[in-house]
């Protein structure tokens, strides 16, 4: 700490706060630092990056707004929080994109140097938001926090440009104030990243911040949020990509097998490459291929040639690789395929969140063509539902398709670090023995369990033979254009997915036996969560239900949702979800649904919860 | 695998352990063959096996890989490993699986449309890339296996089920289009041509890359003769020039026997019987020599015999070993991956 606060410190248990600037603001800096330093604090937290899919939309324009919300706490918490309480604001687009998410009495920090009324065209207003009653029952401190770090950073000798970026860190240096928080990391962080003069100035720039708030009149208290009581154990703060991208490394070193993985750029999803392109040590190799169809077959070349073949995309690739993941499920090759889900159609919004890919991930492919599909829930879920797709792949010989979205891929939480050595190892189907001595080989001879065929790789002596995209006979793999067989191997290829359900965990719902079942899937979890809690405190006789396994559904599913008298499905969709549970159990499933490209908030399910109770009276 | 013997691109040579003396029986595999009988993928999926137990190569370390068309039934027929994929995928597919298992021959076997329209972006890809292994592509200028569509390689004008008043899309040339994207091996052979077919498919074995073959084969039944005007037996001395690494470029009958030369920067086509011109005033073939490539490339009927052959061969690091190598030093820069590490990060805290 640098000094000790002359204010009053007020202690809260949760606190929620908002960074937004323009694009080139550093305002995704900013936020991830002011996330690991609370992290390193001992603060459960949850985060929600939300940033324009233009690298730099012109500057000080709405188009250009980048945000970034952190909730940081001292118990257990499964979201980034509905309203933030203090919202810093870098330019008027910053101000009026955010504002409606500000709780009613939140504090906004404001940089009032960006107010001239050129800045105001550039971000479509008439009238001065500050002046014009916009900001009215809002806290609004103006600080000149442009000319406050030019000052600051004058001994270094930047020009204009370069000191007015330092004024992201003169912003950090308020925050860390107004929260009570240590320099530590953000000054390692700075040391590592930067060098002189911009390094002094960095600096420079984030202690005036913190000076100036601890002397700043208009601030009269500072907050204090203790260490969270989570679970004990080692704990690291990790976003879903990054923890996804360890759950595939993870889980193919325990498999003893290489990792390649074919992928194609695309947003939300590359930083999967970037993390896996890191990991060549661990027996990883990445192939950036020329495009989405590439990126699928090349990992399907892989897999043939006794590798674990991957590949990741978002919504667009995946329509691409469809095609590809049909070839998979006919050669019966093991592939893990990763849908890192953003709003769509088409290209749609690249860079926020969604969950409308569940109907093309079940069933987008030509013929009868299954494919398991699980979802994680929380970024640190993504570590498991890796793992969880190379066993599963691994298991049956197939294709596993793993939905996350750009929520959880970009936002983060401390995530329990598993045991590594408590790690169970994953089996594999590789052979280099005949499976009919004496006879013709049988490639497509099927384990009577799982129903997989044998995992033979190019290479082994006398096990040589062909498999294709065209219809197989049963056993000898060979082309057949028999109608009998054929719908014995659609049945085949369908019961080899459906017998993944005997070794996948059971629908178990969290709360009340009885009542309103919430049943979500993929990142709506924390709010959800949040919600039933909420409304169990309340007294309502609430549960919920959250899928991991999507395709198949765990075996006693139908069960569970029949246990109760009415069923919600809050999904980023129009309810996708919810028409495959009425389809598939001939329940009421009733749909609450959200496509703004923004998460679910905690109060929106809640609500949805206490119209059903009203109803039921 | 070592290669057998040495190759014309200075390979080492093999060290072989008196390999079990496969005939080309052993490569043909028990499966009917379906295409129509006169078919010109017959003679290519012979010269295939042949040339296989020529080269001495186990039956497990061969890989053929194709796409989808006539031509992509081919691995159904062969006793070796093979991956019958997607329309126009085959590169892609067969890059993945000569990354992870580099010790295989690799065969990739594609069409015209296959390579050139619906795969045109794998195809250059590959060949950028230079990933060790065989195209072999079989041009007939016509889509067969849906019944008779104009290619990418047809002629302009060509009337086809989908084209009745005749197609306006200019062609591609399948060499051309290889020596832009960056082949490193080039090669030009026929169906009928079988001895020569036999030696072009084990210089591209030879070749360390991708090795490019295209290969004229006749559709019988959709684009029946479409090359037979340049590869009949009566005209094809004349019509076709067989490239020699070294040699003076000669082609002609017997009787009138012509050459290449190179005058004023443009190849003509000089005549050696009249006395005017010997074999001394023709232009060697450099296959090393990409700017001549480009030109012999370009030469078209009926001004120009059409070159048959060796075209082009240079050296370049091939992918995959370079794909592979980096996981080499990867582990021998950073150690062999240690998942608490990986798992625990830089910034892990514990709580008690």
């Amino acid at each position: 700490m640098e000094g000790v606060s002359q204010k009053p410190v007020e202690q809260r248990t949760s606190v929620t706060i908002c960074f937004a600037g323009d694009s080139g603001d550093g305002m995704q800096v900013t936020g991830s630092q002011f996330t690991s330093t609370s992290a390193l604090a001992g603060n459960d937290l949850a985060t929600l990056p939300d940033f324009p899919a233009e690298i730099r939309a012109p500057a000080g324009t709405r188009a250009g707004v980048s945000g970034f919300q952190i909730q940081i706490s001292s118990e257990d918490i499964f979201t980034p929080g509905d309203a933030p309480e203090v919202l810093i604001a870098m330019n008027p687009a910053a101000l009026v994109t955010n504002l409606g998410r500000l709780r009613p009495a939140g504090t906004v920090i404001v940089n009032v140097d960006k107010f001239t009324q050129a800045d105001l065209d550039k971000a479509d207003l008439k009238s001065n938001p500050l002046d014009d009653g916009t900001v009215e029952g809002y806290l609004v401190i103006p600080v000149k926090l442009s000319t406050l770090t030019k000052d600051a950073v004058a001994p270094f000798g930047l020009g204009a440009k370069e000191s007015d970026r330092c004024k992201n860190f003169f912003a950090l240096g308020i925050a860390y104030w107004l929260y009570n928080r240590d320099f530590e990391y953000t000054r390692n962080y700075i040391r590592a990243k930067f060098k002189e003069p911009y390094l002094s100035a960095n600096l420079a720039a984030m202690q005036a911040g913190w000076n100036y708030a601890l002397t700043m009149e208009l601030l009269q208290r500072s907050f204090a949020v203790a260490p969270a009581k989570l679970t004990p154990g080692t704990y690291r703060n990790i976003t879903g990509n990054e923890a996804l991208a360890i759950g595939l490394v993870t889980g193919t070193q325990k498999a003893g097998l290489r990792l390649f993985f074919g992928s194609y750029p695309i947003t939300p999803a590359s930083d999967i490459l970037h993390s896996l392109a890191r990991y060549k040590n661990y027996n990883v190799t990445t192939f950036q291929a020329e495009d989405e169809i590439a990126a699928a077959c090349s990992a399907i070349g892989a897999s043939y040639g006794g590798a674990l073949g991957m590949t990741a995309t978002s919504g667009p690739g995946l329509a691409l690789k469809g095609e590809a993941l049909g070839l998979a499920v006919m050669t019966e090759l093991p592939l893990v395929v990763i849908d890192v889900q953003r709003g769509g159609p088409s290209t749609g919004l690249p860079t926020k969140t969604e969950q409308a890919d569940l109907n093309i991930a079940v069933f987008g492919r030509n013929g009868e063509c299954p494919m398991p599909v699980i979802a994680a829930c929380t970024p640190s879920d993504c570590f498991d539902i890796a793992f969880e797709a190379v066993r599963l792949a691994l298991r049956f010989m197939g294709p596993v398709m793993v939905l996350t979205d750009g929520y959880l891929a970009n936002g983060s939480e401390p995530w329990l670090l598993p045991d590594v050595d408590s790690i169970p190892s994953i089996p594999s189907r590789r052979t280099t023995e005949h499976n009919n001595p004496g006879g013709q080989l049988l490639p497509y001879k099927r384990d009577a369990e799982s129903l997989a065929r044998p995992w033979i790789v190019p290479g082994t002596p006398g096990l040589e033979h062909r498999i294709g995209g065209l219809e197989k006979a049963e056993n000898t793999g060979n082309v057949s254009y028999d109608p009998q067989n054929h719908e014995r191997m659609i049945h085949l290829r369908q019961q080899k997915v459906d017998a993944l359900a005997e070794v996948i965990p059971l629908a178990e719902a969290f709360g009340d036996d009885h009542g309103v079942l919430v049943v979500g899937w993929g990142s709506t979890f924390g709010s959800i969560r949040q919600a039933v809690l909420s409304a169990r405190l309340d007294g309502k006789a609430v549960a919920h239900l959250h899928l991991r396994h999507l395709n198949p559904f765990p075996k006693n599913l139908g069960e569970v949702l029949r246990r109760y008298d009415r069923v919600i499905v809050p999904e980023m969709n129009l309810g996708q979800l919810s028409r495959m549970l009425r389809a598939d159990f001939l329940v009421n499933a009733q749909s609450l649904t959200k496509v703004q490209g923004q998460p679910f908030k905690i109060s929106e399910i809640r609500a949805a919860i206490d119209d059903v109770v009203a109803k039921e009276g | 695998m070592s290669h057998p013997t040495e190759s014309p691109m200075g390979l080492e040579a093999p060290v072989t352990e008196d390999p079990p003396q496969l005939t080309k029986k052993d490569f043909m595999s028990d499966q009917t063959i379906r295409w129509c009988p006169g078919c010109g993928d017959y003679s290519i999926l012979s010269q295939t096996q042949t040339v296989l137990a020529e080269l001495g190569l186990p039956r497990e370390q061969v890989a053929i890989v194709s796409g989808i068309g006539c031509s992509s039934r081919f691995p159904y027929y062969m006793n070796t490993y093979g991956f019958h994929t997607i329309h126009g995928r085959a590169p892609a597919v067969a890059t993945g699986l000569k990354c992870v298992n580099p010790d295989l021959s690799v065969w990739m076997i594609t069409g015209d449309g296959d390579a050139l329209s619906i795969g045109g972006n794998h195809f250059i890809h590959l060949l950028r890339r230079n990933v060790d292994l065989q195209i072999l592509l079989f041009n007939n200028r016509i889509y067969g296996l849906t019944k008779g569509q104009y290619s990418p390689t047809s002629e302009v004008g060509k009337k086809t089920k989908s084209t009745p008043m005749g197609s306006v899309d200019h062609p591609f040339d399948p060499v051309q289009l290889a020596l832009g994207a960056g082949a490193t091996f080039i090669a030009r052979s026929a169906d009928v041509l079988v001895k020569e077919l036999r030696d072009v498919l084990k210089a591209a074995y030879y070749h360390k890359g991708s090795s490019f073959v295209e290969i004229y084969q006749n559709c019988n039944i959709f684009n029946d003769l479409a090359f037979e005007d340049l590869v009949a037996r009566k005209v094809r001395d004349d019509r076709l020039i067989f490239l020699e690494h070294g040699k003076p470029m000669t082609f002609g009958v017997k009787d009138a026997p012509k050459g290449i030369r190179l005058h004023n920067l443009q190849l003509e086509v000089i005549d050696l019987a009249s006395g005017e011109f010997t074999e001394a005033d023709c232009i060697v073939h450099d296959k090393h020599n990409p700017l001549l490539v480009g030109m012999l490339a370009r030469m078209q009927p009926p001004h120009f015999p059409v070159p048959m052959g060796v075209l082009y061969e240079t050296l370049r690091p091939c992918y995959e070993e370079g794909f592979n190598q980096q996981v080499t030093d990867a582990v021998e820069k950073q150690g062999p991956g240690d998942l608490k590490k990986l798992i625990h990060g830089s910034q892990s805290w514990t709580v008690k």
